[in-house]
C-alpha cells in the first residue's frame, strides 16, 4: 500500500503541472483586459501604464515561467516559512502571486475567505450526509413503505429544484416577512464558544444557507445509499447471514452497511473539494463571499491571478481527493490490493 | 483493521471540522474611543453631543471594495471606500461646486490662488491638521502623493487628475503650489474630489513603484477623514472607527462611532436588505428595474435617491470609414465614413426615430432623463436640439426622402448611392439595459427604414483594448452604444471631440476621441475653453460645443443617467446625492434621528 501510494504521489506531479499549464494557457487565451473595469474617464496612457505596472507587456512563454516559478517555488516557501516562523533565503523581498484587483498575495486572500466557505459549506456537507446515509438505509430496507416514499420525494425535489430558487423562497419566507433571519451572512462575526448569544447570531445566520445546502447535497446521496443498500440487501451472503440465524441488526449494521458503504464513501471523498470550491450561486445569494464568490468577481473583473491561482488550487485537491478515495476503497474492500 | 478505517475517517471530518472551528476567527480590533470632554455640535440642525455617540452604521456595497488606498481604487467602489478615510484639498459638491475639505478657500483668480497666466495654483492648508497617527498634514504629503503616482512601476490609476501637471512643489509647510505645462483655466482636477486623495508620505513612502509590497498599507491608510479602517476583508467587508484626530471631532463630528461596509450579492438584494427589511441603512449603486424597486419602496422602510453628474448614454456614429484597409483610419480626414461624415441631416433622421421617453422607462426609471446634450449638466445645458425629446417618424421619413435615399428595391430598407442598403453595424456592451436599448432603436429605426446588425461584446472585451478585439477604442463599425463618465470642469470631456485627440494606429490607439471628430470650428472654440476662468462663460462655451458635436450629427445622445441609492428612513444629514463626487464625501454630517 506505501509503494502504490508513493507511486500514485509521484504521477501526481506532473498532472499538476500539466493541468497549471492549461489553466495559465486557456485563461492567457480568453480575452478581456485587467483595465476594463475601470471607469471611462480614465485615459489611455494611464490604462497602458497600468498594463505595464502588471507585467502583461511580456511574451507567453516568459510570464508562464514566472508565474511556475512563483506558484511552485516562492508560494509554498512563503508557506513553511509562516509555518514555522523562519525565514528561508532572501524572504523580505520574496515576489509572490498577487491579485491584480488587490494588490495583495492572492494566497492570502484565499487564506482569509477559506473560514466562512468551511463554515457554511462544510456544515452543510455534514449535515448532509448525517441526513443522506440513515435516511438511504432506511428506505432501503424498508422498500416502497412511506418511509420510503417521502425519503424519495424529498430527494428529488431537493435534487431538482436549484439553490438559487430555494434560497431565495427561503429569504422571501424567514428574512423578508417572519424577520427571523438575516438576510446578510456577517462574515466578521466572533463566535465566542462561551457565549450563548454569541453562537446564536452565528447559528442564524447559517440556518439558510446551509439549510438550502444540506437539502441539495442530501438529495443525491440520500439516493445513491439507498441504491447501494437495496443491491446488498438481495445478494446471497445476506441470505445466508439470516439463515444462520443472526438477528436483523446485525445482517443490516454489520453485512449489509459495509459493504454498501463502499461506493458511498468513494463519492463522500470526492464531493470533499467541491466543499473549497464554495458554492457560487449560494454565496452569491446570502452574501457569504466564500471562495465560490471570490472566483465569480475575480473572472468578472479580469483578475487574472486570482482565477488562475484558485483554479489551481482546486485541481490540486481534486487529484488528492482521488487518490484519497482510491486509498480508502482498498481499505475497505479486503479483495482489492493495488501492490 | 475494519474498525481503525472508520475511525480514520471520523478524524479527517473532525479535521475539517476543526478547520471550520479555528478559521472562524477573524481578529477585530475595537478599541473602546474616548472622547474628549463636553464638547458640542455648533453645526446647523444636527445632533448635539460627542463625536462617534451614534453607534454603527451599516453600508452596502454590493460591488465590495478590494482596496482602500484611492490611488490604486479598481472604480467607483474603491474610492468611496477610500473617501471615509483619505481625503482631496476640495470636493465637488453635487452641483460640481467646489468645497473645501482639507485647503483653506479654493483658489480663484480673485482670491490670487490661481495665477494670472493660469500656468499654476496655490492651495493652503487648514491650520492644524492632523493624520489618524496624530503627525501633523504638511505640504510635502501632497508632493510625494503626485510622485508616488506619477512612478510608472506604482501602477497608480488616478494619475489622469495629474494630466498636464508639470511639477507639485511645497512652498512652505502648508502651501502647496501645482505647475502646469499649459495655460490651464480650470485647475480643479489635481487633489479635488474623491479620486485625487492625498496619501501619507510617512506611510506610502516605501510603497513607491511597488504597491503590490504594500498589502497592510493599501489596506488600513493613514488618512485625514471622520474614519479609519480597523478590519478589511477583500471584496467583503470594511470595518472603520471613528479618527479622534479629524478636524471637526471636537464639534461632534462624525455622529457613528463605527462604520462598516458590507459587499457581496447583487443590487437587487442590496435594495431588498435596506428598503423592505431595513437591516441595514444605505445599499449604494441600485441598478434594479423599475418594477422590481417599486414594491420595495411600498415596504416603506427607506427611500431612492439620485444623483446625477454628466453621464451619458449615447450613440458614436463612425466618421472614418469602418470598410476601408486599415479599417476606420482617420488618415487625416481623408478616409470619411460614406453616410456618417458631414451629414447632420441624416443623424437629424436618426435622432427623431427614437423615443427617449420609452428608452429612459425600460432601463432607467427614476435614474435617468431623456437628453439631447453630451454635456446634460445645469446650468450649461443648451436647448438648441431639444427637438429630439419628442419621437416624430414621419418628419424623419420626410428627412430621408429629401436627402434622396430611397427604397428602390422595396425590400423595406433604404439605399444610399454610395454605401447601398443602409444597414449599420451596431456594438455594445453585453448587458440586460443595452440590448433591450437595441431591440428598441431597431425596431424605430424599422419604421424609417434602416436596418442595424445588432451585436454585443463582454464588457471586459468592450472597454478594453486589445488588438483585433471589438472595443470602443479600435471602434471598427458604424455605431457603438455606452455612457461616458465626464470629470467636471468639462475640460477632458470635450477634449475627446477634438483633432488632436483622434486616435488610430499612429498613436497606438492613445487619443480619446474615438467617434474621430473633426471639426476645425469646435477645436478653436475648445482652446477658448482652456483659458476662460469665468464660470458664466464657461458655461456658454460648454453649450456651444455641445451643440456642435451634436448638430454635427457625430453623437446622439440617448439617456442622461444617475446613479441611484437607497437610505432608511432614520438616517439624516446627507443632503442632496453626490453624483460627481463620493457619495459618502459627507458621511462626517450623517446621523441617525
Amino acid at each position: 500500500m506505501g509503494r502504490y501510494v508513493i507511486r500514485r504521489l509521484l504521477l501526481a506531479i506532473p498532472t499538476v503541472i500539466a493541468i497549471g499549464f492549461v489553466i495559465f494557457a486557456i485563461l492567457d487565451l480568453a480575452p478581456g483586459d485587467p483595465t476594463s473595469n475601470l471607469p471611462l474617464n480614465i485615459p489611455p496612457e494611464t490604462r497602458e501604464q497600468i498594463r505595464r505596472a502588471l507585467g502583461l507587456d511580456q511574451p507567453f512563454v516568459i510570464r508562464w515561467l514566472k508565474w511556475m516559478q512563483l506558484m511552485f517555488i516562492n508560494e509554498p516557501l512563503h508557506m513553511i516559512e509562516s509555518i514555522f516562523n523562519i525565514c528561508i533565503g532572501d524572504c523580505e523581498n520574496r515576489v509572490r502571486i498577487v491579485s491584480w484587483a488587490g494588490r495583495a498575495p492572492a494566497l492570502d486572500i484565499i487564506w482569509g475567505r477559506l473560514p466562512q466557505t468551511l463554515w457554511v459549506l462544510g456544515t452543510a456537507f455534514i449535515i448532509g450526509i448525517l441526513i443522506a446515509v440513515p435516511t438511504g438505509i432506511l428506505s432501503a430496507y424498508k422498500q416502497y413503505s412511506w418511509f420510503d416514499n417521502v425519503g424519495t420525494f424529498f430527494s428529488m425535489v431537493g435534487f431538482s429544484v436549484p439553490t438559487f430558487f430555494t434560497g431565495l423562497v427561503a429569504i422571501v419566507i424567514f428574512a423578508v416577512n417572519l424577520r427571523w433571519f438575516p438576510s446578510i451572512y456577517d462574515t466578521t462575526h466572533h463566535v465566542d464558544w462561551t457565549d450563548w448569544n454569541s453562537i446564536l447570531i452565528q447559528i442564524k445566520q447559517m440556518i439558510m444557507p446551509v439549510a438550502v445546502l444540506s437539502l441539495f447535497n442530501a438529495a443525491a446521496l440520500t439516493r445513491f445509499t439507498r441504491a447501494s443498500v437495496l443491491d446488498n440487501l438481495n445478494e446471497d451472503y445476506v441470505r445466508t447471514a439470516r439463515s444462520k440465524g443472526l438477528g436483523e441488526r446485525p445482517v443490516v449494521t454489520v453485512h449489509v452497511l459495509r459493504n454498501s458503504m463502499i461506493p458511498v464513501v468513494t463519492l463522500i471523498a470526492l464531493q470533499i473539494p467541491g466543499i473549497f470550491a464554495g458554492a457560487i450561486i449560494t454565496e452569491q445569494i446570502f452574501r457569504i463571499n466564500g471562495l465560490g464568490a471570490l472566483l465569480i468577481t475575480a473572472i468578472g473583473q479580469s483578475d487574472v491571478p486570482m482565477v488562475q491561482t484558485l483554479t489551481f488550487i482546486f485541481a490540486v485537491l481534486i487529484v488528492v481527493f482521488n487518490l484519497v478515495a482510491d486509498v480508502t476503497y482498498g481499505l475497505l474492500d479486503p479483495r482489492i490490493r493495488y501492490d | 483493521m475494519k474498525r481503525y478505517t472508520w475511525l480514520g475517517l471520523l478524524a479527517a471530518f473532525a479535521l475539517v471540522l476543526a478547520a471550520c472551528g479555528t478559521g472562524g476567527t477573524t481578529t477585530t480590533a475595537a478599541p473602546s474611543t474616548t472622547a474628549p470632554d463636553g464638547e458640542t455640535s455648533t453645526t446647523g440642525e444636527g445632533p448635539t453631543g460627542e463625536a462617534g455617540q451614534g453607534g454603527n452604521l451599516q453600508l452596502l456595497m454590493w460591488q465590495a471594495p478590494s482596496i482602500v488606498n484611492g490611488m490604486l481604487s479598481n472604480g467607483t467602489k474603491d474610492t468611496m471606500a477610500a473617501s471615509l478615510v483619505l481625503e482631496p484639498l476640495a470636493n465637488f459638491g453635487p452641483e460640481t461646486e467646489i468645497i473645501p475639505a482639507l485647503a483653506e478657500e479654493v483658489p480663484t483668480i480673485e482670491n490670487g490662488g490661481q495665477a494670472e497666466d493660469l500656468m499654476s495654483v496655490t492651495w493652503t492648508l487648514k491650520e492644524g491638521l492632523l493624520w489618524s497617527d496624530g503627525t501633523p498634514v504638511t505640504a510635502e504629503d501632497a508632493v510625494f502623493t503626485w510622485e508616488y503616482c506619477m512612478n510608472p512601476d506604482t501602477g497608480c490609476t488616478q494619475s489622469g487628475a495629474f494630466q498636464g501637471v508639470e511639477s507639485v512643489e511645497a512652498v512652505d509647510d502648508r502651501t502647496i503650489k501645482i505647475n502646469f505645462t499649459a495655460p490651464t483655466a480650470y485647475p480643479y482636477l489635481p487633489f479635488v474630489g474623491a479620486v485625487s486623495p492625498i496619501l501619507q508620505k510617512a506611510q506610502m513612502e516605501e510603497c513607491v513603484g511597488r504597491a503590490d509590497q504594500c498589502t497592510e498599507q493599501n489596506n488600513y491608510p493613514i488618512g485625514t477623514g471622520p474614519y479609519k479602517v480597523s478590519n478589511f476583508v477583500f471584496e467583503d467587508t470594511v470595518e472603520y472607527e471613528v479618527n479622534e484626530n479629524y478636524r471637526d471631532f471636537a464639534n461632534g463630528k462624525p455622529f457613528f462611532g463605527t462604520v462598516t461596509i458590507k459587499g457581496g450579492g447583487d443590487a437587487e438584494a442590496a435594495a431588498r436588505s435596506v428598503l423592505e427589511i431595513g437591516e441595514a441603512d444605505y445599499a449604494w449603486n441600485l441598478q434594479v428595474a423599475p418594477d422590481i424597486l417599486e414594491p420595495m419602496i411600498a415596504a416603506g422602510n427607506g427611500q431612492l435617491f439620485v444623483g446625477f453628474a454628466a453621464n451619458v448614454e449615447h450613440l458614436n456614429l463612425n466618421q472614418t470609414n469602418p470598410d476601408s484597409e486599415p479599417p476606420s483610419e482617420w488618415m487625416d480626414g481623408n478616409n470619411p465614413h460614406p453616410v456618417f461624415h458631414n451629414n447632420p441631416e441624416f443623424a437629424k433622421a436618426l435622432s427623431l426615430a427614437i423615443d427617449r421617453e420609452e428608452l429612459t422607462r425600460v432601463g432607467y426609471g427614476v435614474a435617468g432623463k431623456p437628453t439631447c446634450n453630451v454635456w446634460p449638466s445645469p446650468p450649461a445645458v443648451s436647448t438648441t436640439h431639444d427637438w429630439c425629446l419628442t419621437q416624430d417618424i414621419d418628419q424623419a421619413n420626410a428627412i430621408l426622402d429629401g436627402l434622396g435615399y430611397m427604397d428602390t428595391n422595396g425590400d423595406g430598407t433604404r439605399e444610399h448611392p454610395e454605401f447601398g442598403e443602409l444597414i449599420f453595424d451596431f456594438n455594445t456592451s453585453t448587458n440586460g439595459v443595452r440590448q433591450s436599448f437595441q431591440q428598441l432603436i431597431e425596431s424605430y429605426w424599422g419604421q424609417i427604414g434602416i436596418g442595424a446588425r445588432m451585436r454585443n461584446t463582454d464588457a471586459s472585451v468592450y472597454f478594453g483594448n486589445e488588438d483585433g478585439a471589438d472595443n470602443i477604442n479600435r471602434f471598427v463599425g458604424d455605431i457603438q452604444m455606452y455612457t461616458f463618465v465626464p470629470l467636471p470642469g468639462g475640460q477632458s470631456h470635450f477634449a475627446q471631440y477634438t483633432t488632436a485627440e483622434i486616435t488610430g494606429a499612429f498613436n497606438n490607439y492613445g487619443g480619446s476621441n474615438l467617434v474621430r471628430y473633426s471639426n476645425p470650428e469646435f477645436d478653436a472654440l475648445f482652446d477658448q475653453l482652456s483659458t476662460t476662468t469665468d464660470q458664466d462663460e464657461r458655461n456658454e462655451i460648454i453649450k456651444q460645443l455641445s451643440d456642435l458635436v451634436v448638430g454635427d450629427g457625430a453623437v446622439i445622445p440617448l439617456v442622461w443617467r444617475a446613479s441611484a441609492s437607497a437610505f432608511k428612513n432614520d438616517i439624516k444629514g446627507y443632503g442632496t446625492l453626490n453624483g460627481w463626487d463620493s457619495e459618502l464625501w459627507n458621511i462626517a454630517d450623517w446621523y441617525r434621528e
